[in-house]
């Protein structure tokens, strides 16, 4: 099943770019037994559209100075844009890990990814223009989004997160007897905004979809 | 750039949230030629509520286009006042609303009625323990108003929202099933109480163990088809679990657009300008009348519209800030003590336990609509505080709230926060964990407030407000004391691993807490301790009243809204009843 619309079209993010994240947000989430991984899923073409959109240039956000960078209660205060934190984050992280490793993030094993993305975290690695720990909580946080929200923004591929937790996606009408009476998991195919808008579930009369048994056990194995 | 003067009104309604909605209806009924404005557009719930598109947790939990538009306007904030604050940039502890309906076109329809107590937390205080139980810089006061007072005006308010629950406290008698804690009601809630879930079953079973006393949460979310007084139909809800933050498509959240903006269309007296930004309240040559307000359209272009009568229901925030911007008020200063303007700002505290469980699945994704198994025990003053150290409480809930994906994922302590076996912890988990959740009061103090910052400016070059807050030690004690109890709670449900969070060493603006900012305008009986009298009339300029949760004087634990919502009611009909016929300072 073709889930997303365009799974290698790239508006913002350059190649070395793309390479950088596939190999980044695999580590952040990583396929194993239980299903695919970010990389997999489509994390990296999630991140790109949203660098693309109002959010990737923090069209919502106040941004007018002075810029101080102030307490951790205080929040984001960056002058940075996302779209700029990952270009200038990916390619400052890309020159630690060569001057430390001698070769690219995306070239390192995984527990010396491992180690970096730690150390990012962490704010133990000195990136020249912005602190490292804002890149990876950025770098967290989308990946996360991209892994769980519905498919229609470009990840969750074949709703790899949703299989993962057994979420079901969109709502059925019937939760409200279900609730009060199911306790065995709830196992269905899960349907997503993406799967309705192109009319792939099926639908009741009141316009919420009809879930069907799970094909997969809820864990991504067939 | 001169403002252009539009044909004088009788009166003119700031924000057409919760509370202005209702004020807009209430004052339309009386025949004035009335304006509702509202900064934000007027949504079109067939499509802009529609399934599936409401079903969208990135949407409307990261990326909502219906909340304040952060890039024209935000607050700064600072924990204390020797820090510099700094613009709130991205939105995070609350979200304020941007649209007709305000912040309850997406709010939790959690309708709880304040305590008796909360309305009386200082004099009570002090005469069950005395002054030494209440801290030094503790501002908390009296209401003005008590909780009978306002009785009707709940009432009211729960019938035009259809609010289900079950009465603990009718006319006096305590009922079964109900929370024996409330407030006498003088009739039953309109709608029944929503049914117990799995979740709520457990942690009914188990309290009973302590003798506490558990109840559904009432809620706004319809547990049966309604037709409100104005025979505006709401639908039963669902429990889709997409709630809390989302428009409804079910037409189930009880909500302006839903109660009462239809109504609005019924009075050829009254206009809905939207996309109308107010930047002031205008004063006449004596600055103790208001003349009209000042206001931006979607154009840029500045108009003023005389009116007789001017009321703010524009949030907490732009209620205080209007009042600083338009010269209103004298500004609280906590150095010399002097002004009200801005004092007693206060906000909600929480904290929670966390179960986690390897024989049992709760399905957490079917919810919402407020559904939650709650006790009072712990609230207001339903404990004695003797030695205790601290005054206020919380409400204790086990809540099917719904499990959106992105942010709902819980894990036992000890686990990484990324990488392989948070994968595998945070799927075993998903279906296997509930939190009992602490909401609890939050008092004044003399160095929490509110004023304009000296710095930062809005898209049309006026001052932000600047907040400056943080806890205090009343509050960490007493939500450290509800978790240590909510934890025995949680070990009789024998869960096989527990996490749980107290308040944090200090107040953050980054995690989503609550839109439940409340103060900076306080009502009361003493014009040298508050804003506005007990009618929500101001004391310096009284053709302003100014509605809202800014009324507050300090939190209680439960939600604001079903009280805002029941001050609008009482604000409206003393405007209607006393003011319009002799208008004037009300007593
Ligand atoms: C996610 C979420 C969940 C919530 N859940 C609950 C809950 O379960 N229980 C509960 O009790 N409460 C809850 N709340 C809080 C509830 O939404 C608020 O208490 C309530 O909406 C406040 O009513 P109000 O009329 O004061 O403000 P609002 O309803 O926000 O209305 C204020 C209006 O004024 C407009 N405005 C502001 N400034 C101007 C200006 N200068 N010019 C013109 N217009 C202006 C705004 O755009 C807005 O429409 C929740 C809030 C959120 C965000
Ligand atoms: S849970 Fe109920 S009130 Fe909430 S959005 Fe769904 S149907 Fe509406």
């Amino acid at each position: 099943m073709q889930d997303t619309a365009s799974q290698h079209a790239y508006g913002f993010l350059t190649r070395p770019e793309v390479q950088f994240l596939d190999a980044a947000v695999e580590r952040l989430i990583p396929a194993d037994e239980l299903g695919p991984g970010a990389c997999d899923a489509g994390v990296t073409a999630y991140i790109d559209r949203q660098l693309t959109s109002t959010w990737g240039m923090h069209g919502r956000n106040y941004r007018s100075g002075p810029w101080v960078e102030g307490t951790p209660q205080q929040g984001f205060q960056s002058r940075l844009m996302p779209q700029e934190i990952y270009r200038y984050g990916i390619a400052e992280t890309d020159a630690h890990c060569k001057r430390q490793y001698g070769k690219a993030f995306r070239m390192l094993t995984g527990e010396q990814q491992d180690e970096v993305l730690h150390a990012l975290e962490k704010d133990s690695i000195e990136l020249p223009s912005l602190p490292a720990k804002l890149f990876f909580g950025l770098l967290w946080r989308n990946t996360e989004e991209g892994f769980f929200s519905d498919p229609v923004y470009g990840g969750n591929r074949d709703k790899a997160g949703w299989r993962l937790l057994g979420f079901p996606g969109v709502a059925a009408s019937n939760y409200n007897e279900l609730m009060y009476t199911q306790t065995e998991p709830y196992r269905v195919e899960p349907v997503s905004i993406l799967d309705m808008q192109e009319g792939r579930a099926a639908l009741d009369n009141q316009g919420y979809p009809k879930h069907v048994p799970a094909q997969k056990d809820g864990h991504g194995r067939n | 750039m001169a403002a252009t003067k539009l044909k004088p009104v009788d009166a003119v309604v700031v924000g057409t949230g919760l509370a202005g909605s209702i004020m807009c209806k209430s004052l339309a009924e009386t025949g004035l030629k009335v304006v509702g404005f509202e900064r934000g557009r007027l949504l079109d719930t067939q499509h802009d509520f529609a399934m599936p598109y409401v079903h969208d947790e990135l949407k409307y939990d990261r990326h909502s286009d219906i909340l304040q538009n952060l890039s024209r306007e935000t607050i700064t904030f600072r924990n204390k006042m020797s820090e510099l604050a700094l613009p709130m940039r991205e939105l995070g502890s609350f979200k304020p609303g941007e649209c007709v309906g305000g912040a309850a076109v997406h709010w939790g329809c959690h309708a709880k009625r304040f305590l008796p107590w909360d309305f009386a937390a200082r004099s009570q205080t002090l005469e069950r323990y005395g002054a030494a139980q209440i801290a030094a810089d503790c501002t908390t006061q009296d209401w003005g108003i008590s909780y009978d007072d306002l009785e009707p005006y709940y009432d009211q308010f729960e019938h035009l929202y259809g609010v289900g629950g079950k009465a603990g406290n009718l006319n006096g008698v305590i009922e079964a099933g109900g929370n024996p804690f409330e407030g006498a009601r003088s009739r039953e809630f309109p709608n029944p109480a929503s049914k117990t879930t799995q979740i709520g079953q457990l942690f009914s079973d188990a309290v009973r163990q302590f003798g506490y006393s558990p109840h559904s949460n009432p809620t706004a979310a319809m547990t049966q088809a309604y037709t409100n007084p104005y025979k505006l139909m709401l639908g039963e809800c669902i429990g889709g679990g997409f709630c809390g933050g989302h428009v409804c498509a079910q037409g189930a959240k009880a909500n302006p657009l839903n109660t009462v903006v239809p109504a609005l269309g019924r009075h050829d007296n009254f206009e809905l300008r939207t996309l109308a930004n107010v930047i002031k309240i205008n004063l006449d040559s004596t600055g103790k009348r208001a003349v009209g307000v000042t206001y931006i359209d979607a154009r840029g272009r500045e108009f003023e519209q005389p009116a007789d009568l001017v009321v703010l229901s524009a949030y907490t925030f732009n209620n205080v800030r209007l009042l600083m911007l338009s010269g209103i008020g004298k500004q609280y200063d906590p150095a010399s003590g002097t002004g009200t303007l801005g004092r007693n700002y206060s906000y909600q505290t929480h904290g929670k336990v966390q179960l986690f469980f390897e024989d049992r699945t709760f399905n957490p994704f079917m919810g919402g609509g407020g559904r939650g198994t709650a006790i009072d025990d712990f609230n207001g003053d339903n404990f004695d505080h003797a030695g205790l150290g601290f005054i206020g409480g919380s409400y204790v809930a086990a809540q099917t709230s719904g499990a959106a994906p992105i942010k709902s994922k819980q894990v036992p302590p000890g686990t990484p926060g990324w990488g392989a076996e948070w994968k595998k912890t945070a799927a075993h988990y998903y279906n296997r964990s509930f939190g009992l959740n602490l909401h609890g009061s939050c008092q004044s103090y003399r160095d929490c407030y509110l004023d304009l910052d000296p710095t930062y400016r809005d898209a049309n070059g006026l001052p932000l407000l600047r907040m400056t807050f943080d806890w205090h030690d009343n509050e960490k004690k007493m939500i450290s004391h509800i978790v240590e109890k909510s934890a025995e709670i949680a070990k009789a449900i024998s869960p096989a691993k527990m996490g749980s969070h107290k308040l944090s060493a200090k107040y953050s603006i980054v995690p989503y807490q609550s839109t439940h900012n409340i103060g900076g305008a306080v009502m009361g009986d003493d014009p040298a301790t508050s804003v506005v009298n007990k009618y929500l009339q101001s004391w310096d300029v009284n053709n302003v009243f100014v509605v809202g949760g800014s009324a507050f004087p300090q939190n209680s634990a439960n939600p604001p809204t079903a009280t805002i919502g029941a001050l609008a009611c009482w604000a409206a009909d003393a405007i209607k009843e006393t003011y319009l016929k002799k208008p004037g300072l009300l007593t």
